[in-house]
């Protein structure tokens, strides 16, 4: 029972790492937890829903249409509102990247309305596949994958190219990224556009476990930037795991101690965070020597 | 020999302080100059006001560069355009490999085999970043950075380089070496504008010379000229011109500044 438990908490973590992940490198880049994460890979989320069931197009298309709008939406969104700011400080942002979401939040329902929708995908929820006795449904399968498949793009981005190596560049040292030439402004629109495409990946994800309505990544984001957190906010390996293992720690608590505080988890494991390791697990934390 | 930078009379405000009262300024091609000063003179607002890193400033005045004017441009158009910037505090990308650092130097560049020989060029220059090639920047000792931040600034073929105090917190014999190359890099043609506080080391290998005090340039001229200086002797140099009887001078030098 406990590796079934472990399976399908690995599931759901998947879509905390990967929210997570879009979160880490967005605040890695400008310090900025990015809360309008959730929305703008909900509103992809609903490209695809358009693209797929109501033009009753293939999934390709209604997969490349979300990811293309996803990079314009995070372009966009650091072009017209991030980089607007004059002198701006993180609270600013913070409350720029809230209203963001408002604004994102309020569109779907205008467009859509809040009714809860079903998003086909190709992947079933009700077939499963048996591995020693642990059953997984080929949708868990395909979620647990996707997650594998960024992060392998993601470092082999980061590590093996010019433009992944730019980004770490202005993430440590934005000054002096500048005067190397490296035009920070256009590089931080290409984190925002990132993890843009992740959180929509994992909006497109969850949609067929939970519903497709305008509600539905409130709390998945809220579990990633928990997850965040625990990994350390800046160490993306460290989001990563902290989404796994908050999937799988809520999953193993909603089963043997109380479903009804299942959701409880996350900010549990918050608090213990700041009290034990404030850096989180893999976070480097500088302790500034008087 | 023509000026490859000119600065005319520039004022430049950080917030509500007026750091540089107009302040004007030519660096011919292919010469070493440098900028002498205390804490606080102006000098590193001076190179950040050449860079475009204050917004909106410089207030007045213009700034000229290879026939251009480029106050008003965006950092990244001003260093594209050949100007390298090893800043104060080196400013090196702690996180990356030494390797990385110099690479992202040459950002703007996209010819592998040419940025490779550079590399190589720079290992030459300093041979132990070769041996720390593979290390976090972050890890390499103060000189060593230096160091690096030295070459991460020429990996974009710069004009003219600016360097930010290069010699602090090193030892004598550190300082030396890389004063040494710094003359080694200005003889392979480029231009230099070295802003320093070892007034001794800076005159020696400098051809001209400008003394910036609270704002704005006191004195200039030749080397040579500026250690023959009275002034530039007694508060720069630490040469004492007189000696009282007891051996200590009980008054300060009233500063003249010509």
């Amino acid at each position: 029972m406990t590796g079934q438990l472990i399976i399908s908490g690995l599931t759901i973590g998947s879509i905390y790492a990967m929210l997570a992940l879009a979160m880490s490198i967005i605040y890695k880049a400008s310090e900025i937890p990015n809360f309008a994460q959730g929305d703008m890979g909900m509103i992809s989320t609903y490209i695809a829903y358009m693209i797929l069931v109501v033009h009753g197009w293939p999934f390709w298309m209604a997969f490349a249409g979300a990811m293309i709008f996803a990079v314009i939406l995070g372009f966009l969104f650091e072009f017209l509102f991030i980089r607007r700011a004059k002198e701006p400080n993180i609270l600013n942002l913070i409350i720029v990247t809230l209203g963001f979401q408002l604004f994102l939040y309020g569109m779907t329902g205008w467009r859509w309305g809040s009714d809860q929708r079903r998003l086909g995908m190709p992947f079933s929820e009700t077939d499963t596949i048996n591995v020693g006795g642990v059953v997984i449904s080929h949708l868990g399968v395909a979620t647990i994958l996707t997650s594998i498949i960024i992060m392998v793009m993601l470092w082999f981005f980061l590590s093996r190219t010019k433009l992944g190596l730019a980004m770490k560049a202005v993430q440590q040292n934005p000054m002096a990224a500048e005067i190397n030439g490296i035009p920070k402004d256009r590089i931080l629109g290409i984190s925002f556009a990132i993890s843009s495409v992740i959180g929509a990946m994992a909006g497109m994800m969850i949609a067929p476990i939970t519903t497709l309505d305008p509600n539905m990544m409130w709390d998945p984001l809220m579990k990633g930037f928990a997850a965040a957190v625990l990994g350390g906010m800046t160490s993306l390996p460290g989001a990563i795991i902290g989404g796994y293992l908050l999937g799988i720690i809520e999953n193993l608590f909603g089963f043997y101690v109380s479903l009804e505080f299942k959701s409880v988890v996350a900010f549990l494991i918050i608090v213990l965070v700041l009290v034990f390791k404030p850096a989180g697990i893999l976070g480097h934390h500088y302790v500034r020597k008087v | 020999m023509s000026a490859l930078l000119q600065i005319k009379n520039i004022e430049t405000y950080y917030g509500l302080v007026y750091a540089l009262r107009g302040v004007s300024l030519n660096i011919e091609q292919g010469s070493i100059t440098t900028i002498l000063g205390n804490n606080g003179a102006g000098k590193t607002t001076i190179l950040n006001s050449i860079a475009g890193l204050i917004d909106d400033q410089p207030e007045k005045g213009e700034i000229w560069f290879d026939g251009k004017k480029i106050n008003g441009m965006k950092t990244v158009k001003i260093i594209g355009m050949g100007i390298g910037y090893a800043p104060e505090g080196r400013q090196i990308f702690n996180e990356l490999t030494v390797k990385e650092n110099l690479e992202m130097g040459a950002y703007s560049r996209s010819n592998r085999k040419e940025i490779s020989d550079d590399i190589d060029k720079m290992f030459r220059y300093f041979p132990v970043l070769e041996e720390r090639s593979k290390q976090l920047a972050g890890t390499l000792s103060g000189g060593e950075q230096q160091m690096l931040a030295i070459s991460r600034a020429l990996m974009s073929r710069p004009k003219m380089l600016m360097l930010d105090e290069p010699s602090l917190g090193l030892s004598p014999i550190l300082v030396k070496e890389i004063f040494g190359i710094i003359k080694t890099i200005n003889e392979d043609g480029v231009t230099i504008l070295l802003v320093e506080q070892n007034a001794n080391m800076a005159l020696s290998i400098a051809h001209y010379g400008y003394i910036l005090e609270n704002g704005r340039f006191v004195t200039s001229g030749s080397s040579e000229k500026l250690r023959e200086n009275d002034d530039v002797k007694e508060f720069y140099l630490g040469l004492k011109s007189e000696t009282s009887v007891k051996g200590y001078q009980r008054y300060k030098r009233k500063k003249r500044w010509n």
